[in-house]
C-alpha cells in the first residue's frame, strides 16, 4: 500500500461510476471471465460502456435484481467473474436471500455492485435511499463489503475485486466525489489508511464521511485540538490492528458514515474497541431513520452527516476522555 | 423413442431409486417424500439414458448440469448418484445426520455429483439459467436441466427468469416442471392456482411440452424433440403424481414431508419390487 493524499480538497474530475467501468473494460480486454450484469441501470451505472465494448459479456437482464445476482451466480460456478449492478437499496434489500444463499452460502464468486449509497440517493428519496445496507451485507459470512472513497482508490481496487475469490458487496458513489488521493495510489483491501495524524482523538470515517473529516479535523484544530483522520473503506474484514492502535494512541474515537449508525461503520469500530480497547466514542451516522428527497447539502444537514456534526461528536467525546 | 428393453431398462432404473430413496429416508424416518418420488422417473431418464457425467471426476467440464431447483429433492438425487457410483450407497444413511455429504436441500459443496446449492425456492432456475449463459458465452456444447416445482412455480423470481429464458433463447437449457400439483399445505388449485401452466410458458417464448412424467418414454422424446429446436429456450411440462410409487404416500393430500415407520417403508419396497416384477414379466 502507497498512498499519496492529495494536497488540497477539490472535486474529483473523475466520476467515480466512469474510474470503475473504465478498469472493469480493461481488465476484460485480458481477461474474458470478466462479465456485466446490470438492471436496467446501464445509464445509471454507466455499465452501457462495458455493454458496447463487450457486447456478448454485458448483460442487461431487466428489472429484476433478484434474477440477475442468480444469473452471476451461475456464471461463476463455470469460471466467470461476474460483476452484478443495482442501487444499493435494491441490492440489499431486495436481492438479500438471492445473494446470501445463491451466491455466499454457494461459495460463489459474485461481485455486486451497489450504486447511490445512502443520501447519495438524493432526488430518487426515501424509497431509493438506503441506510442498512453495509449492515445487512456484514451480516454475510464470507462478504467482503468495501465502500471506496474517490475516483483514484475506485480504479485502484478493481483488479484486487476481480482476483480475490468470493462475495463482494462495494457500496459505490456513481458521482465525482472529493479527491484525497492522488494517482498512483495503491490500496490493500482490509486496510485502513491514516489521512492525517492526531494525538487528541480519531475520526475513522468510509465513503463521503472521509472528506467530511478531513474538513472536521481542519475546524477542530482552530480549537486546538489535533484530531487524527483515518479512512477505512474496508467495513468487512475490518482493520482491527489500526482501530485498537488508534484507541491506544489517542484513546478517543469518532466514526462517520453516510449509513445508519446502526450496524455500519460505527458498530464494526465499536464491537472492535469493546473487545480490544475500550475508550469513549461516539457515531455520527443517521439515526435510525428513513431516507427522504432532497440535494446532498440539505440531506447531510438533514440526517447530521456534515464536518459540523463530527466536530460536535468530537468535542463530547473529548469532555468524556477528560472526565 | 426408446426401444422396448431401454424402457424396461430406465423402468428398472427408476424401481431402483425409488426403493434406495426410502431406504434413505426410512432410515431417518421422516422427509421430504412427496417431491422426491415424482421426480424419480425423470432423473432415471436423465442419469440413465441422456446426461453426459463422469462419476468419477463429478466437476469434469465436458459434464452435463442438472440443478434442483426444488432443493428439497435432494434425497432422490443421492439415491441416484450412488447408484450411478458417484459415492458409496452407504452415504445414503447419514442423510441429514450432522457432518453428513447429504442435506436434505442440495448442495453443490458436500455432494459429489450435486451441481448448484439449492433449497431457497425460486432461486435454482437463475443459477442454472446462469450456467446455460456462460456455457453458450464460451461455445460449449453441454447441456443444462433444471427441475422446479409447481410450488416453487408461485415464486416471483420463477417468472423473472421465465421472462428471461424466454428472451435469451437458450437452446442449450431444458427446465422441467414438477406438476403434481400439491404442496407443503395441500393441493396446489386450492392455494394459488398456476392455471394452464403450458400456454403461460409458451406465452413467455418457450419451446413448450408436456408429458406424462411417470412416463420414460415420453420424457426421453420430449428431451430428444427439445435438442432439435434451436434458439428457443425449452421447458418440459411434466404431469406428475406426488409421492409416485410409494404406498404410503401417494395419493395423500399433506404428503410434503412426511413421518414413517420402518414396516411403512418395508411395505412400500415390497410392493414396489412386486409390481415392477410383474410389470417386467407381462412386458417379457
Amino acid at each position: 500500500m502507497t498512498v499519496k493524499i492529495a494536497s488540497e480538497m477539490i472535486t474529483d474530475e473523475i466520476e467515480m461510476r466512469d474510474a470503475y467501468v473504465n478498469e472493469l473494460i480493461r481488465i476484460a480486454k485480458e481477461d474474458e471471465r470478466v462479465v456485466v450484469l446490470d438492471a436496467d441501470l446501464m445509464h445509471s451505472n454507466n455499465t452501457y460502456k462495458f455493454k458496447e465494448a463487450f457486447p456478448q459479456r454485458g448483460i442487461n437482464v431487466g428489472v429484476q435484481e433478484a434474477n440477475m445476482i442468480g444469473l452471476a451466480a451461475g456464471l461463476s460456478a463455470i469460471g466467470k467473474i461476474p460483476f452484478a449492478h443495482t442501487f444499493t437499496c435494491f441490492a440489499a434489500r431486495r436481492d438479500l436471500d438471492q445473494i446470501y444463499i445463491s451466491v455466499a452460502y454457494a461459495k460463489l464468486n459474485v461481485k455486486v455492485v451497489a450504486t447511490d449509497p445512502g443520501v447519495m440517493a438524493t432526488y430518487n428519496g426515501g424509497t431509493h435511499m438506503s441506510f442498512g445496507d453495509m449492515g445487512i451485507m456484514r451480516e454475510i459470512p464470507t462478504m467482503t463489503v468495501i465502500e471506496p472513497t474517490d475516483s483514484v482508490m475506485m480504479k485502484a481496487l478493481v483488479s484486487q475485486i476481480a482476483y480475490t475469490y468470493g462475495p463482494f458487496f462495494v457500496r459505490v458513489f456513481r458521482k465525482n466525489p472529493v479527491k484525497i488521493y492522488e494517482e498512483g495510489s495503491t490500496f490493500e483491501i482490509g486496510k485502513g489508511i491514516t489521512l492525517r495524524d492526531g494525538k487528541d482523538l480519531t475520526i475513522i470515517a468510509s465513503g463521503m464521511m472521509v472528506a467530511e473529516s478531513l474538513k472536521a479535523s481542519k475546524m477542530l484544530e482552530q480549537k486546538g485540538v489535533n484530531a487524527r483522520v483515518v479512512d477505512v473503506f474496508t467495513l468487512k474484514p475490518i482493520d482491527k490492528e489500526l482501530i485498537v492502535k488508534c484507541a491506544e494512541e489517542t484513546g478517543a474515537i469518532v466514526t462517520a458514515e453516510n449509513h445508519n449508525f446502526i450496524n455500519g461503520l460505527g458498530s464494526g469500530v465499536s464491537e472492535v474497541l469493546v473487545e480490544n480497547a475500550p475508550v469513549p466514542m461516539e457515531r455520527v451516522g443517521v439515526h435510525d431513520q428513513f431516507g427522504e428527497v432532497g440535494d446532498v447539502s440539505y440531506l447531510k444537514k438533514r440526517f447530521g452527516l456534515t464536518a459540523e456534526d463530527i466536530v460536535k461528536s468530537a468535542e463530547k467525546v473529548l469532555k468524556r476522555k477528560r472526565a | 423413442m426408446l426401444s422396448q428393453s431401454e424402457i424396461v431398462e430406465l423402468e428398472k432404473f427408476a424401481n431402483d431409486i425409488r426403493i434406495e430413496t426410502l431406504k434413505e429416508l426410512g432410515h431417518l424416518g421422516f422427509g421430504h417424500i412427496g417431491g422426491a418420488m415424482s421426480i424419480v422417473d425423470l432423473l432415471a431418464v436423465l442419469y440413465g439414458k441422456v446426461m453426459n457425467l463422469d462419476p468419477k471426476n463429478p466437476s469434469w467440464e465436458g459434464r452435463d448440469w442438472l440443478v434442483i431447483s426444488k432443493g428439497h429433492s435432494g434425497p432422490s438425487l443421492y439415491a441416484t448418484l450412488a447408484l450411478k457410483g458417484f459415492f458409496p450407497k452407504e452415504w445414503l444413511y447419514t442423510l441429514n445426520q450432522g457432518g453428513t455429504k447429504l442435506p436434505s436441500h442440495c448442495d453443490r459443496n458436500l455432494t459429489p455429483g450435486v451441481d448448484m446449492t439449492t433449497g431457497a425456492l425460486g432461486q435454482g432456475i437463475s443459477t442454472g439459467m446462469g450456467v446455460a449463459m456462460g456455457l453458450k458465452m464460451d461455445n460449449k456444447k453441454n447441456y443444462v436441466y433444471i427441475i422446479i416445482g409447481d410450488g416453487e412455480s408461485q415464486e416471483g423470481q420463477v417468472w423473472e427468469a421465465a421472462l428471461f429464458g424466454g428472451n435469451a433463447n437458450l437452446d442449450n437449457l431444458i427446465v422441467f416442471v414438477d406438476y403434481n400439483r400439491q404442496q407443503l399445505d395441500g393441493y396446489v388449485d386450492d392455494i394459488n392456482s398456476l392455471g394452464v401452466l403450458k400456454d403461460k410458458w409458451e406465452t413467455f417464448g418457450w419451446h413448450t411440452q408436456e408429458v406424462d412424467g411417470h412416463n420414460v418414454n415420453e420424457i426421453y422424446t420430449a428431451i430428444q424433440n427439445a435438442k432439435t429446436v434451436k434458439n428457443k429456450s425449452h421447458v418440459v411440462v411434466m404431469h406428475t403424481i406426488k409421492g409416485k410409487g410409494c404406498n404410503f404416500a401417494e395419493g395423500v393430500e399433506l404428503n410434503h414431508h412426511m413421518h414413517f415407520t420402518k414396516e411403512q417403508v418395508e411395505d412400500a419396497i415390497a410392493e414396489l419390487e412386486k409390481n415392477f416384477h410383474e410389470k417386467e414379466g407381462e412386458l417379457s
